[in-house]
């Protein structure tokens, strides 16, 4: 703490705190404008449908991922059986893919066309759809199947880290008072972990909410659709703020929710950590069930569709294989490496004062900066654009009243705007990664060298950076990463004729030949994939 | 601190690379740069103009709407009638006064104040399973007719395409009638609405339904295209209503933006859209038809034969276009 901490910090801290929180009230604004009778039509009409369909969207992908990642937790966190080394790490896989790829890989597989209902038909002398019924892939459980595949791994890895921390004591106090195995985890195990499933949960249910690709694919129409057809269809920016206004409700009400249930999280302090001698040792039978289990899922949500992208990719190798393509992923990569820096700066500086300001009140600017995560990306989209365009206006007339020639559209019509959204949404990520790295340093570093008569600007470039370079490049890998995936917002503020590898595989996804595309969706699973190797390592740690 | 000093740089990087002013004319099209593309290089050849047309699929009047005086587009190429108009609606458009536009195209297909000018023609055709249906003399009344229950595939009627086909329909039965129509084509359908007009025709190939609603080039282009070759070859080509009004018929056009940086080279080119070059490479090119009527339809289109187009005049498309949107969320026909 550093008693005499410049105001200019402080005030920095604000100015970059009020920045970020812009969109979010400039959203509000907008959705409190009259807007010619075109959310009453669509509130009497469609709207209701597209409520249910994210609420229900949102209620099965949140059970479906739960279901899918439970076992898996427990059997990664408690049991020992062949392969369980690699599989912990395999499960996470999923997490790589882009919901709307597997998507499209489904209902090529499962659609009339596809090989499956091709070759039932062939086998069982069928003709026409009237002959047998067949679960219709685009449908909202369709959906719900796809993104509870590729979300349920962040489930998966809260609990098995909550079940490995749970004290191993009470499981077996609870053991020796008469429950079976069975009891045990679901009268004690499964309760102490419901934190941590909480958490889970509501990270699940928010990209869920914040999914735009998928469900725009499978033709189920669900609140973010609504707000891309209203803005861009209706053409009535003012209904489609409204209709934003009720996302953020539901994803405020359900980060409330996991607030709510981590209130008591204290008391879930680990005591004593498992050891390996500790972990159930599997009969062969269980450890069959166990891997069928673990890997079936594995093979559906990531080995199968990665394997047909693959295969796409190597048919139509020379039309992909092309300088367009070399274009795409150097947008893509600049736009994820500038939004990462600037994230990094941005949570180093919030961070920082954070950490030495005397002002209790100085923590509010890394908290209010950190709300942006919450938007999903056509929400963001209205709030970014709204204010740039005011402010792009503003410089034009100050230039024109210079009798200077306007720079005409400097940030709306650039990258700029797509760079500004990107850090809104992700510095949350970035400040969280560099909180962590904080916490390890201990503070009495920071009172020696102010005792030794350094700067606060001396203190973070010369004991904070050093110490927390870790932390910032796991924290800008992660901003990196979901810059390269983020694709409503990419969508709705890039500049006219700006392509991305998001953007463009998302055009061959919506045309109905991601065949032609599969080498930019690759490249964005590859790279999807690098932050997993680095979770893996930290797992590795764990469970030595 | 350096390097965050190199990042607010990069930052600032980024931004320097927007649109710079230069002499090139700025297109927004709503039709995919390809198609376009060779005939704008044509344009240039002969003019020495350069032209950077980028594609967007939809916003793009509210994009012109937005950007105000500030935006660099100088013409915008649509898709569909609807869309001219929703440009004019918007007064996001200038009129244009040229003898040779005037020349080219005929009187219905252009604004009397010169702000659109149609450039191609394109049917609503309905294609029938060859195998199953064959040709028939079918009228879109028909499709809400009991017999073809659980028969028809459909991209979203929410697409423009239909939403001007939903709109005819309006100005020739009425809101009433066209509403009982609509519901009776939603309950015919083989599965909810949904991929293009192409994918509709792949459903029929595969069996999945035998009447597929499908713009008129999209036949000639699957039939050029060697995977696609195959759908085509499994439907039949019919023009609608040809015992009474006529098939429908919709307009791809262009504007000039009310705020236009280049104006004078912006109505050249519009001049040369409308010339015997660019119309020839549309008709060649696309399979549309073209507007100047002195230019003949491509071969391939040629051999479908002649057909009666519906006589309503082409603004009334727009007149209900609003009701026809109403319409098809109050039957939620996509849904």
């Amino acid at each position: 703490m550093i008693l005499g901490l410049a105001r200019s910090w402080s005030l920095t801290g604000y100015a970059i705190a009020v920045l970020l929180v812009l969109p979010l009230f400039a959203l509000l604004l907008q959705a409190a404008q009259p807007d010619e009778a075109v959310f009453g039509h669509l509130l009497s009409t469609v709207l209701p449908t597209y409520i249910a369909n994210s609420l229900w969207l949102i209620l099965w992908v949140s059970i479906g991922s739960l279901l899918l990642a439970l076992p898996c937790a427990w059997l990664m966190a408690r049991c020992e059986f062949i392969g369980r080394r690699y599989l912990q790490w395999a499960l996470l896989l999923p997490l790589a893919m882009p919901a709307y790829i597997v998507a499209y890989v489904y209902t090529d597989l499962f659609d009339y066309a596809g090989p499956v209902q091709r070759s039932l038909r062939a086998l069982f002398g069928w003709s026409s759809p009237q002959d047998y019924f067949f679960p219709d892939i685009r449908t909202l459980g369709g959906a719900a199947c796809v993104l509870s595949l590729v979300l349920f791994p962040y489930i998966y890895l809260l609990a098995r880290t909550a079940f490995m921390e749970q004290s191993l004591s009470l499981a077996h106090a609870s053991r020796i008072m008469g429950c079976s195995p069975w009891q045990s985890f679901w009268r004690l195990s499964l309760p102490m972990a419901r934190p941590a499933l909480a958490v889970g949960v509501a990270l699940v249910a928010m990209e869920t909410a914040a999914d735009f690709a998928t469900v725009n694919y499978f033709a189920v129409p669900t609140l973010t659709t609504a707000v891309y057809d209203t803005w861009l269809g209706y053409g009535n920016l003012t209904a489609a703020a409204k209709l934003s206004a009720i996302i953020l409700l539901v994803v405020f009400s359900l980060i409330g929710m996991e607030r709510f249930a981590r209130r008591k999280q204290q008391l879930f302090q680990k005591q004593s950590r498992i050891q390996a001698s500790d972990l159930y040792r599997l009969s062969p039978v269980q450890t069959l069930l166990a891997l069928g289990y673990c890997i079936t899922l594995l093979v559906l949500a990531f080995v199968l569709p990665s394997g047909i992208l693959l295969s796409y990719a190597i048919d139509y190798f020379e039309q992909s294989w092309d300088p367009i393509f070399w274009q795409l992923s150097v947008n893509s990569l600049s736009l994820a490496l500038i939004t990462s820096l600037v994230c990094c700066a941005v949570a180093l500086i919030l961070m920082f004062i954070r950490r030495v300001s005397p002002r209790s009140s100085d923590a509010l600017p890394s908290r209010l900066a950190s709300t942006g995560y919450a938007l999903p990306g056509t929400v963001l989209a209205i709030g970014v654009l709204v204010p740039l365009t005011l402010l792009d206006f503003a410089i034009n007339d100050i230039a024109d009243w210079l009798r200077m020639t306007g720079p005409g559209l400097l940030l709306t019509g650039s990258t700029a705007a797509l760079v500004f959204a990107f850090c809104v949404r992700f510095v949350a990520i970035a400040i969280g990664s560099v909180e962590t790295s904080y916490k390890r340093i201990s503070p009495s570093l920071d009172m020696v060298s102010l005792t030794l008569g350094q700067s606060p600007r001396r203190l973070l470039q010369r004991v904070h950076l050093p110490l927390l370079t870790k932390g910032l490049f796991a924290g800008a890998l992660l901003v990196f990463i979901e810059s390269m995936k983020e694709l409503p917002a990419a969508l709705l503020l890039r500049p006219i004729g700006f392509e991305n590898l998001a953007t463009h595989v998302f055009q061959f996804v919506s045309d109905e030949k991601l065949e032609h595309g599969a080498l930019p969706a690759i490249v964005i699973v590859l790279v999807g994939l690098v932050p997993l190797i680095y979770l893996n390592r930290s797992l590795e740690q764990d469970s030595r | 601190m350096k390097w965050v000093t190199c990042a607010a740089l990069l930052g600032l990087m980024s931004v320097a690379q927007s649109a710079h002013a230069d002499e090139k004319l700025t297109v927004y099209s709503y039709r995919q740069a390809f198609l376009v593309e060779p005939i704008l290089k044509r344009f240039t050849e002969e003019t020495g103009i350069g032209v950077n047309v980028v594609f967007a699929k939809d916003g793009i009047a509210e994009r012109i709407a937005r950007e105000g005086r500030l935006s660099p587009a100088d013409l915008v190429l649509t898709s569909d009638f609807s869309r001219l108009v929703e440009l004019v609606d918007k007064d996001l458009t200038s009129a244009v006064k040229s003898e040779k536009l005037n020349s080219n195209i005929p009187a219905q297909y252009r604004d009397p104040e010169g702000q659109w000018y149609a450039l191609t023609m394109r049917v609503r055709n309905i294609y029938t399973a060859k195998d199953r249906l064959g040709p028939q003399a079918i009228r879109y009344e028909e499709l809400a007719d009991p017999k073809y229950k659980g028969k028809i595939c459909t991209r979203s009627g929410k697409h423009p395409y239909n939403i001007a086909l939903v709109a005819s329909m309006i100005a020739h039965h009425g809101e009433a009638d066209t509403k009982t129509w609509l519901q009776g084509v939603k309950t015919n359908l083989a599965r909810k609405p949904q991929g293009n007009d192409r994918g509709q025709v792949q459903a029929v190939k595969e069996g999945l339904c035998d009447i597929a609603i499908g713009n008129s080039y999209y036949y000639g282009n699957m039939l050029q295209d060697p995977e696609q070759k195959s759908w085509a070859e499994a439907v039949v080509i019919n023009f609608p209503n040809q015992t009474d009004r006529g098939a429908h018929v919709n307009v791809s056009g262009m504007v000039l933006t009310r705020h236009a940086p280049n104006k004078d080279n912006a109505i050249k080119l519009m001049e040369f859209l409308s010339g015997d070059v660019a119309q020839k490479a549309y008709a060649e090119v696309n399979m549309e038809y073209p507007v100047k009527t002195d230019v003949a339809p491509s071969t391939l289109v040629a051999s479908w034969g002649e057909f009666k187009s519906d006589q309503l005049p082409i603004f009334k498309l727009a007149e209900y276009h609003q009701a026809a949107v109403k319409l098809l969320d109050e039957v939620q026909f996509d849904l």
